[in-house]
């Protein structure tokens, strides 16, 4: 209950930014579609712990700050590549470990990896990534575990 | 300035575009029309700021969520025919 | 007015980069590859593009809705190509690796 009404509220905040129109038409049409998707969402029985990930808050513009520094260097790396004369890739694929045990934990760290040009997550087993990066050096700074290590500090 | 990138957005699109219709198998369709989904949203965006319009920005946020629902659903159905031919042989 | 100019050199790092993309796009090898350069166009140029934009507008509303955008294209994109590079990999599409981790020891069947 909790989760559906925390939601709701949520899903208000978004109809309220969305829209710009204040009368009263227009409030009791959104209040009405709020209330349909809630329904939908609640019969769905998809709301739980891991939906509404609220003890990340805190702890995500950290961790949201270094991604970004993160995308921007490898970003300019992609950038680098490209412009060669003979297209500077060297491909690799990598198995590389798992550690994150809840799905929210595995999800953000494959994500990051794919959010970061260079390596893609392309397949994920119980305990690992299968990873492929645009060079050997990139897939070796992945294995480095920095990012691995600050999501399981996300998660816990 | 806003001219100029409206203009590259556009090339970046006819090159997807091109690449599309070259293709030689469904996946890199599916990446070129992704790349080319993703630019539309840019290019609606930049648009409603050219022609000063900010109400162009609904469409813009419409067209980011019908995107990806709509790679994830190309996707959905090319593996099932993968694995549906799987079982065939198998 | 230094926001103007902030806005202006934002528009055009993120056409650079959105070039780049698409060349990358057009020139690498092989799909996994061509994921990696639209991965590119997809983080940074459209975030560098989107805050300009955001820097030029003065109303609110239109911001949080950049923001909106912004954050879906966050979300959608990476999971996108995850989902691209996982149906090349099961549909039986290989990288040119020069390093490769070999064939996934389980079952395939099933996920």
């Amino acid at each position: 209950m909790r989760y559906t009404i925390a939601m709701a509220c949520v899903l208000s905040l978004f109809w309220l930014l969305n829209s710009g129109h204040y009368n009263a038409a227009m409030l009791g049409m959104g209040a009405c579609s709020v209330l349909l998707v809630t329904w939908i969402v609640h019969r769905m029985q998809a709301l739980d712990h891991e939906s509404t990930p609220a003890h990340l808050v805190l702890r995500l513009p950290r961790y949201l700050g270094w991604l970004a520094l993160q995308v921007l260097a490898s970003n300019l790396d992609i950038v680098r590549r490209v412009w060669r004369r003979e297209t500077d890739i060297d491909p690799v694929v990598a198995r590389l470990p798992l550690p994150q045990s809840s799905d929210l934990g595995r999800v953000i760290y494959a994500n990051s990896i794919n959010l970061t040009p260079g390596t893609l997550t392309i397949d994920m087993g119980e305990d690992y990534l299968l990873v492929h990066a645009l060079s050997g050096d990139l897939c070796d700074a992945l294995a480095t575990d920095e990012m691995s290590a600050r999501v399981s500090e996300l998660e816990r | 300035m806003l001219t100029l990138t409206v203009v590259v957005i556009l090339a970046v699109m006819l090159a997807g575009l091109a690449r599309a219709f070259f293709a030689r198998n469904v996946y890199d369709r599916v990446l070129a029309a992704n790349l080319f989904g993703t630019k539309t949203v840019l290019l609606i965006a930049a648009i409603s700021y050219l022609f000063g319009s900010p109400d162009f920005l609904d469409i813009a946020v419409v067209y980011a969520l019908i995107n990806y629902i709509s790679v994830i659903g190309v996707l959905r159905v090319t593996e099932m025919r993968v694995i549906a031919q799987q079982e065939d042989k198998g | 007015m230094v926001l103007h100019w902030l806005s202006e050199a934002c528009l055009l790092a993120g056409s650079f980069l959105l070039l780049t993309g698409a060349l990358g796009f057009l020139r690498f090898p092989d799909i996994y590859a061509r994921i990696h350069a639209c991965g590119v166009t997809e983080t940074l140029a459209t975030s560098l593009i989107l805050v300009a934009l955001l820097l030029k507008s003065e109303a609110a509303l239109p911001q949080v809705k950049l923001l909106f955008i912004l954050l879906f294209l966050m979300f959608s994109g990476p999971t996108a190509s995850h989902a691209l590079a996982k149906a090349a990999w099961q549909g039986g599409v290989r990288p040119r690796a020069t390093r490769d981790a070999g064939e996934r020891p389980a079952s395939p069947a099933g996920r």
